[in-house]
């Protein structure tokens, strides 16, 4: 650590944990120097990003050496090895940064002229992003033989988007977002399409990829706003400009922050900007939703966490009621059209709309106080990671479930599956329960976390929305307890026994389930993941509440 | 009274335990399932004896304590304890979930049958014991998820929707009460120097929180309770979920579920909220009454026996609530006594009528008649269970309605007059069913039909006996009852400043 630090500027006093002088970006780079002012680029800071984009061309390179018999399984090894290499050396970076106990460590810091963050948070959201990308790759990794569709692209594009998302976690700049951001769907867009023998594919694609447009578009408005108001699109930057000035009128400036949020909230399927994800989900190959719905949201979050909370605090009070009104809304809308959904697939799409909701209830609950965000931010942290877990093993099972040209996702596909697979059925129920909040899974730590954080603030208003978050918990039951119900029942029409005590769960086998290895070890992995965390929570949440912001 | 054995946490999680080694044996060993399952059930049970073999009588204090640190970023603990009022539902958990697991016939997977009672015990004790209000809330929590998938799995016609209307109802009310437990945990925190906690005994010392949030608190656990009760107005889950449930479900569902919400509102309204709950206990007082009535007129007029006995259990519950909110000794003693009366009583209702079921594939009274010629055990046995759902002297029934009728004349006469009639309601409703099912002379089906066997006999034989030894000799229950019931109200005095009038004093108005 013995390069200097440009760390973010900030009105306040730094934290304590922060180390050497502190140079303010803004009065420095403002400078006329004729000659172009290189920046120090901290590498081992930027590893992960360069591990994981590395990687993809890395494969790109690799798979078009090797012998076609070598390459069953290479490319998601490839990929996991990237993933886990990546989560390793954030870890790494984690002990430097926040510290691995009681070890001394320098804190949080800035990289790159201050475009980048480097704390708890941006470590945060990499590992969690890592988790995302090895799971999405070892669920693919029998998913694209048995479509035929095998090939290095789909995981090539995988890193990508990921590295993307890794970008957008830890960017201090707006402009890095943005950048972050495009890295980030890009791929997606094509993942979506993957499925080439499917028509619904190729629409998905393309509807993500127009209303993912729009959402770019909308998103780099708000940043010319922001910068006309403030005059520098650095997150440190415009927070110091607006503890320092008093702005004639804030009318530019808010019209910039809701387009940012518009911009982000798209990403993150926040209701009433979730139009394309029913479609989406349910087109894109399910794989591919899996990996999408948890690093997407991740990146997606984490921008709008960081930009809110770094640049913003100073209008917390114009941006919370909004924030107030998206989380209500798209946890009730999310939660009640969940409901007469027919298609496993597009509940899911719902649920993660309804969780969307619920992670906005950090970031509405989030106060900064000084130079410390807390209460929310740690609780949307822990929602994010949890989420992420979740939601791959359940699009794991849809995999599987989904069977040959990824078609069997209809609620009644999965009638009895408790009979035919129990084991997985169990796996599936417990992954679904989580999702719905019921205790003893880190879904119920995440909701009590997130939803304890809302009611800390003491206000009327969060009060409210409290009820309002368990009531939309409580409807969701009913759509996650419907799939969890046809898993056992019989498989044809439910025939009551001759005595009329139906026999629930009647065996009446037909085709077996077959489940790879691979995606055995990924629905494995999410709910231990899941189920442990769930019951003994303290280090998950120690976990999250060290992830704080740089200010 | 502190054992280094941590008793409690091993009744808790003995059932899970065996639970988890019946998931492992294979189906087709099925006598070995069955065990397993059954032998962890029993071996519950005996601890549970044990324990109240163990437990010193004439003390209010909480027994058996354990206490550990779970999840110190929220300050959870695994705190669990017994007093007089949590000791006997958790000894009519530990006897009516082997009975349930042996008697009723299963069709179907009795294995996964057999794995869900198991869990189900474990969220049933779990509740009973908690003394830390999460902890608490999981379990509560807990419960729903086996109750669940023992309707929807093993149920009748209907269980679909049944299941899953009980599953709301519960949910979302439960759901309420877990925004008003955070808001207390943290208005407590506020107000005692920031240290957060959801341990019970913490939360009702130190300095209370505000007037108006604690009544508003209060209603949210009411609210929650009230549904699991079931109350009045939101009694409607419980008919259709009593009726597609199979027979061992029933019996758990009446017999232990639903008094997690009358313990619910003793243990955490009345001792967490005093004030709140001496303010508004005639709202639930005037429900309850409803309830009692409401509950018997609609039960005379059901064609459907399981759906009677539901019924039933509304009014019967609508009493027990009665008995709590009057606030005396008197009431507490015969509501919490009442709560494990209707237990025994109900739980045995649903294993007669089933058994009823089992033999004639209907339970339409108009279909059934003259069982007392071909079944003259299985009419005794309903004979005595009715005369203890009744009420009548020299059965557990009576005490128990007596103790809260006294209580409740104490403090709101004209409650107990109203109440005085349901018991009426009870003796007119039962007895006209029997009258219909079991007199006359056989005709149809009901001819051939087998009385019951000695299975069937000795399944009901602990439930008869300890109807009766509690109709005879209540006193064992009520001397461990009464100090844990007068430490709640001593409670409420200090809070509240509220004084019981005794007996003699009451002055007539």
């Amino acid at each position: 650590m013995s390069a200097v630090l440009l760390a973010a500027a900030t009105s306040n006093p730094p934290p304590p944990a922060s180390p050497g002088p502190l140079q303010n970006p803004s009065a420095g780079s403002t400078g006329q120097l004729p000659t172009l002012h290189l920046p120090h680029v901290e590498y081992h800071f930027l590893l992960p990003f360069l591990i994981l984009a590395g990687g993809a061309l890395g494969l790109l390179l690799v798979s078009s050496l090797v012998r076609p018999t070598w390459r069953r399984g290479l490319y998601a090894t490839w990929t996991a090895t990237a993933g886990v290499a990546a989560a390793v050396w954030t870890w790494h970076l984690w002990g430097q940064v926040v510290g691995h106990g009681e070890v001394p460590h320098p804190g949080p810091v800035s990289a790159v002229a201050g475009a980048l963050a480097v704390d708890g948070f941006s470590l945060f959201i990499t590992i969690t992003v890592c988790a995302g990308l090895v799971l999405g790759a070892v669920l693919a990794e029998s998913y694209l033989p048995r479509e035929d569709l095998d090939g290095p692209e789909y995981y090539v594009l995988a890193m990508l988007s990921a590295s993307g998302a890794v970008l957008m976690g830890s960017a201090n700049d707006l402009i890095i977002v943005f950048l972050g951001l495009e890295i980030l769907s890009l791929p997606l867009y094509v993942l979506a399409a993957f499925h080439r023998h499917r028509a619904r594919s190729g629409e998905a694609g393309m509807k993500y990829f127009v209303l993912g447009a729009f959402s770019s578009a909308f998103f780099l408005y708000g940043i010319a706003f922001v910068y006309g108001a403030t005059g520098t699109t650095s997150l440190a930057g415009i927070s110091t400009f607006l503890a320092n000035h008093v702005l004639p009128s804030n009318a530019v400036l808010l019209a910039g922050v809701a387009l940012l949020i518009v911009g982000l909230g798209f990403k993150v399927a926040a209701v009433p900007f979730q139009w394309w994800t029913p479609d989406v989900y349910q087109g894109a190959p399910t794989p591919a939703t899996g990996f999408m719905a948890a690093v997407a949201k991740t990146a997606g979050f984490a921008a709008l966490l960081r930009i809110m909370l770094s640049a913003f605090p100073s209008q917390a009070e114009n941006w919370r009621p909004i924030i107030w009104v998206l989380a209500a809304v798209t946890m009730v809308v999310g939660s009640v059209i969940a409901l007469v959904q027919n298609d496993v697939k597009r509940i899911l799409a719902y649920s993660s709309i309804a969780h969307a909701g619920y992670i906005l209830l950090g970031l509405e609950a989030a106060t900064v106080t000084g130079t410390i965000a807390h209460d929310g931010l740690a609780g949307s942290s822990f929602y994010l990671i949890a989420y992420t877990f979740m939601i791959v093993g359940t699009f794991a099972v849809a995999t599987v479930v989904g069977g040959d040209g990824d078609r069997r996702h209809r609620i009644e596909d999965y009638r009895g599956l408790g009979a035919r697979r129990p084991v997985l059925a169990l796996c599936f129920t417990v992954l679904l329960l989580s999702q719905a909040g019921i205790p003893f899974t880190t879904g119920f730590v995440a909701k009590f976390n997130e939803i304890s954080e809302v009611i800390g603030r003491e206000h009327a208003p969060d009060y409210v929305l409290g009820v309002i978050a368990m009531l939309a918990a409580a409807i969701g039951v009913a759509f996650y307890l419907r799939i969890v119900l046809a898993m056992y029942q019989s498989p044809v029409e439910d025939v009551p026994a001759p005595d009329g005590n139906g026999g629930g769960v009647a065996v009446l086998s037909r085709t077996r389930v077959g489940i790879p290895v691979s995606i055995a070890a990924v629905i494995g992995v999410s709910v231990a993941f899941t189920v442990a965390f769930g019951i003994y929570p303290d280090p998950l949440v120690h976990f999250a509440e060290r992830a704080t912001l740089l200010f | 009274m502190t054992t280094s054995f941590p008793l409690l946490t091993v009744i808790t999680l003995l059932p899970l335990g065996a639970a988890i080694v019946t998931a492992l044996i294979p189906k087709r060993r099925l006598e070995l399932v069955k065990l397993v399952a059954v032998g962890g059930a029993v071996a519950t049970a005996a601890l549970c004896a044990y324990l109240a073999y163990d437990f010193a009588t004439g003390t209010a204090a909480f027994q058996f304590q354990t206490n550990h640190l779970w999840i110190s970023s929220f300050g959870i603990s695994w705190h669990l304890g017994v007093d007089g009022i949590s000791l006997f539902l958790v000894l009519l958990c530990g006897l009516l979930f082997p009975l349930s697991m042996v008697g009723p016939t299963i069709h179907g997977d009795q294995k996964s049958y057999l794995i869900w009672m198991l869990v189900l015990e474990t969220g049933c004790i779990g509740s009973f014991l908690s003394l830390d209000l999460f902890l608490f809330f999981l379990f509560f929590e807990l419960t729903l998820v086996p109750m669940y998938f023992i309707i929807a799995g093993w149920g009748y016609e209907n269980r679909a929707y049944a299941s899953t209307k009980f599953f709301l109802f519960t949910f979302a009310a439960s759901a309420v009460m877990l925004v008003g437990m955070i808001a207390l945990v943290l208005l407590h925190a506020d107000a005692n120097g920031g240290k957060v906690t959801f341990d019970l005994l913490a939360l009702t010392s130190g300095n209370p929180i505000g007037y108006t949030a604690s009544v508003l608190i209060f209603l949210s656990f009411a609210l929650a309770f009230g549904v699991k009760v079931p109350l009045f107005p939101v009694h409607t889950w419980l008919p259709d979920a009593h009726t597609e449930a199979p027979t061992g479900g029933s019996v758990i569902l009446a017999g232990v579920l639903l008094k997690l919400g009358t313990y619910g509102l003793v243990r955490f309204g009345i001792f967490l909220f005093p004030q709140a709950a001496k303010d508004w206990a005639p709202l639930l007082l005037v429900l309850a009454v409803i309830g009692m009535t409401y509950g018997a007129l609609v039960a005379t007029m059901q064609r459907d026996l399981k759906r009677l006995v539901a019924y039933s259990s509304v009014a019967h519950l609508g009493f027990i609530v009665l008995g709590l909110f009057a606030l005396t000794s008197q009431g507490l003693s015969g509501g919490v006594l009442q709560m494990v009366n209707h237990g025994l009583s109900t739980g045995a209702l649903f294993l007669l009528v089933g058994m009823i079921y089992e033999r004639r594939h209907t339970r339409q009274i108009s279909e059934l008649n003259g069982l007392q010629r071909v079944a003259p055990w299985l009419a005794g046995i309903f004979t005595v269970v009715m005369m203890s759902s009744i009420g009548v002297p020299g059965l557990n029934g009576f005490v128990g309605e007596f103790l809260v009728l006294v209580g409740t004349f104490i403090t709101h006469r004209w409650y107990a007059v109203v109440g005085a009639t349901g018991v009426i309601l009870a003796a007119l409703y039962l007895l006209w069913a029997y009258q219909r099912v079991f007199h006359g002379e056989p005709t149809g089906d009901n001819v051939t039909m087998p009385d019951i066997g000695w299975r069937d006999r000795w399944v009901l034989v602990p439930l008869l006996a300890a109807i009766v030894f509690l109709g005879v000799y209540p006193k064992p229950v009520l001397d461990r009852v009464q100090p844990s019931v007068n430490a709640v109200l001593a409670h409420v005095h200090d809070v509240t400043g509220y004084h019981q009038p005794a007996v003699a004093t009451a002055p007539p108005k």
